[in-house]
């Protein structure tokens, strides 16, 4: 699927230059607010948010072609792949014989009392959201920006 | 298996076999096989689910084992473990017929993985026990259910999908505030917390407006007077499969809401919104028939059915008695079987004679008596013909109404039993009984029209779900205990609330 006004679409030079500079920070805003969701305000639905709005901004003055190749995989299979990752977090619970989506510590380091760098399942899950969200809405805008 | 993971196993298999079905997409056949063995795994869970709660009453769990009511609580009592199993037999039944409806373009673009995606956030809404959650699985909904909708995308398609989810997006809109608004007043999201901490705000005036925007909110979901205008612009445009599986549960995943919201929550000025319900259900019911027979199209003639009969469901929920909300129930469930099984009907109608237009049709009745009498089944159960199952569960609503001194609703209810009677009687005539405009020739069997072993694809669903249809209706005795033992759940909430903070651990 290509647009037909591919061509004659209108480009600015300032959209086109202030967006090299402010999609790859937002793309990085975005993984940090994935991170931070860990234990404080964020997560991965407004970091996929935050990822999906550089995108739209790349498809605006780039064109969704040259969008779905930096992306590199297509969208729908993106938002299949999170909504995998969620799904498996959360089965870790059952199959310890916990509720559903219970998070399981695994901690590196430290002294058993705090301290050293915990990880769990919850990462997993998080990760899955940002990637269902940025797979399901780059889906529906580039379906929209490329019929009209 | 413990039985709280049972509470999760219809979401899970449901996304599950949506994920399964996306990576086979290039191989439609398989992934079609897919998606019915997923139906299938998933009703068997929500029939494990339905005995469970039936032996043992309302069970929860806590997601993320975050005690309630600070996570997100999965609750089933009696009234979800039915809406769940019902999502299973319909989830089979119209997954083996998509197999012969659907083209295979469709099934490329991930007509499997959007039905599955909607099975699941159907199966999510009525097993959440949190209201935001509740939120949360309308947009799963309406997101997959605008994807079949305009999955093909015919101009008649986006013009009824956009319709649809521009309205729908309002009621969402409408359901979040109202949520925001309730957890200012009383800091909680938790319906069971819900439910004791409402008896504590003292500002009733406000707690009536929060209930009438979850009445506009759930209104245009479940298609109610004077919100249902979406409903018929878009049912009549996607394939037969998707109307179909619309018709069974998209608006009943509205009603269900409403009688929890309305059972559980706000139950303190009973005198005023339940007297609104009931004048929405009078309306519904006489708007939604006199719509339906103007029609001539067969699934425009059915979408407007589908209005009237919500209308019952509601007046079941406005009389807020137990025999009304059982009333409610059953009718609930046998307008799932009936309402979705003429669709799947209008679908083999048109593979035969040619169209759906009631016009341009006729003369089934001579070429396939088989299907003539799967028709009059389904048809006669939703005019409410005894012994089939519309006539108990219009006999218990308007026996509830009578019992209640509401005359005026009892009367409604039994001339709109006419005239849906009248509509399904056109059905009959135009599209069975008088001649094919074109002759003879115009009716083909099923076996012409579908060579091969395909018609069974069709047809089987079309048999069982008229099966449990006058199952229903011989049987009526148990399954109306069983309701009543539901409805009694919903006037008596404490298991629902000891389930919820009582299974601890």
């Amino acid at each position: 699927m290509t647009a037909p006004n591919q061509g004659t679409r209108p480009t600015s030079l300032i959209l086109s230059a202030a967006t090299r500079l402010i999609a790859g920070l937002m793309l990085m805003f975005s993984v940090f607010m994935l991170l931070r969701g860990h234990n404080a305000p964020g997560g991965g639905f407004v970091g996929g948010l935050i990822a999906v709005t550089a995108f739209a901004l790349y498809a605006k003055s780039r064109g969704t072609e040259e969008a779905r190749r930096t992306l590199g995989l297509p969208p729908e299979v993106i938002a299949v792949a999170g909504l995998g990752c969620a799904l498996g977090a959360g089965l870790v619970g059952p199959l310890l014989g916990r509720p559903f989506l219970t998070g399981q510590w695994l901690v590196i380091g430290g002294d058993g009392h705090g301290g050293g760098f915990a990880i769990s399942n919850i990462v997993l899950f998080d990760i899955g959201v940002y990637l269902v969200v940025v797979g399901a809405v780059l889906t529906v805008l580039f379906a929209l920006e490329e019929e009209v | 298996m413990k039985p709280e993971l049972l509470l999760v196993a219809p979401l899970v298999i449901a996304f599950a076999t949506g994920i399964a079905t996306f990576l086979a997409r290039r191989r439609p056949r398989l992934a079609g096989a897919l998606s019915v063995g997923g139906a299938a795994l998933l009703l068997a869970a929500a029939l494990a689910l339905l005995a469970q709660v039936v032996a043992a009453g309302p069970i929860a769990t806590q997601a993320a084992n975050w005690p309630a009511p600070f996570g997100i609580t999965f609750v089933a009592d009696l009234l979800s473990a039915i809406m769940v199993a019902t999502t299973g037999v319909m989830a089979l039944v119209i997954a083996v017929y998509a197999l012969a409806e659907i083209p295979r373009p469709l099934e490329s673009a991930g007509f499997h993985t959007f039905y599955q995606i909607l099975i699941g956030g159907v199966c999510g809404a009525f097993l959440t026990g949190d209201l935001f959650n509740l939120y949360v699985w309308f947009e799963v909904n309406l997101m997959a259910s605008f994807a079949l909708l305009v999955l093909g995308g015919s101009r008649e398609q986006l013009d009824g999908g956009i319709k649809y989810v521009a309205i729908n997006l309002v009621a969402t809109a409408m359901f979040l505030v109202a949520v925001a608004v309730l957890y200012g007043l009383t800091g909680t999201l938790n319906m069971a917390d819900l439910h004791q901490s409402v008896g504590r705000v003292g500002d009733v005036g406000l707690l009536t407006v929060v209930a009438c925007l979850f009445l506009l909110g759930f209104g245009i979901k479940s298609a109610v007077f004077p919100l249902f205008f979406w409903l018929p612009a878009s049912y009549h445009t996607p394939p037969v499969t998707v109307s179909a599986l619309f018709a069974a549960l998209l608006t009943k995943v509205g009603v269900y809401a409403l009688i929890r919201v309305f059972t559980l929550i706000f139950t303190r000025d009973v005198a005023f919104t339940h007297t609104v319900l009931l004048v929405v259900a009078g309306l519904t019911m006489v708007t939604g028939v006199l719509g339906a027979v103007a029609q001539m199209q067969v699934r425009r003639l059915l979408a407007f059915h589908i209005i009237s009969q919500i209308g019952y469901m509601i007046m079941g929920l406005a009389l807020m008695t137990p025999l009304a909300l059982a009333g409610a129930i059953y009718f609930m469930l046998h307008n799932i079987l009936a309402k979705a099984n003429l669709f799947l009907i209008s679908g083999v109608m048109r593979r035969t004679a040619g169209s759906f237009d009631l016009g341009e049709i006729g003369g089934l009745w001579k070429a396939n008596p088989a299907l003539a009498l799967l028709f009059a089944v389904a048809a006669f159960s939703l005019a409410g013909m005894p012994p089939l199952s519309g006539f108990w569960g219009k006999l218990l609503l308007i026996k509830a109404g009578l019992d209640a001194e509401s005359y005026a609703i009892a009367a409604v209810a039994l001339t709109v039993g006419l005239l849906t009677l009248y509509s399904m009687v056109k059905i009959w005539n135009e599209g069975f009984w008088k001649p094919h405009p074109a002759g003879d020739g115009g009716v083909v069997t099923l076996a012409a029209a579908l060579p091969g072993g395909r018609v069974w694809l069709l047809m089987a669903p079309i048999v069982v779900l008229a099966g449990l249809t006058v199952a229903m209706g011989l049987f009526a005795g148990p399954v109306v205990r069983v309701m009543l033992t539901a409805a009694d759940q919903l006037l008596n909430s404490d298991a629902y609330v000891a389930a919820v903070f009582g299974s601890g651990r």
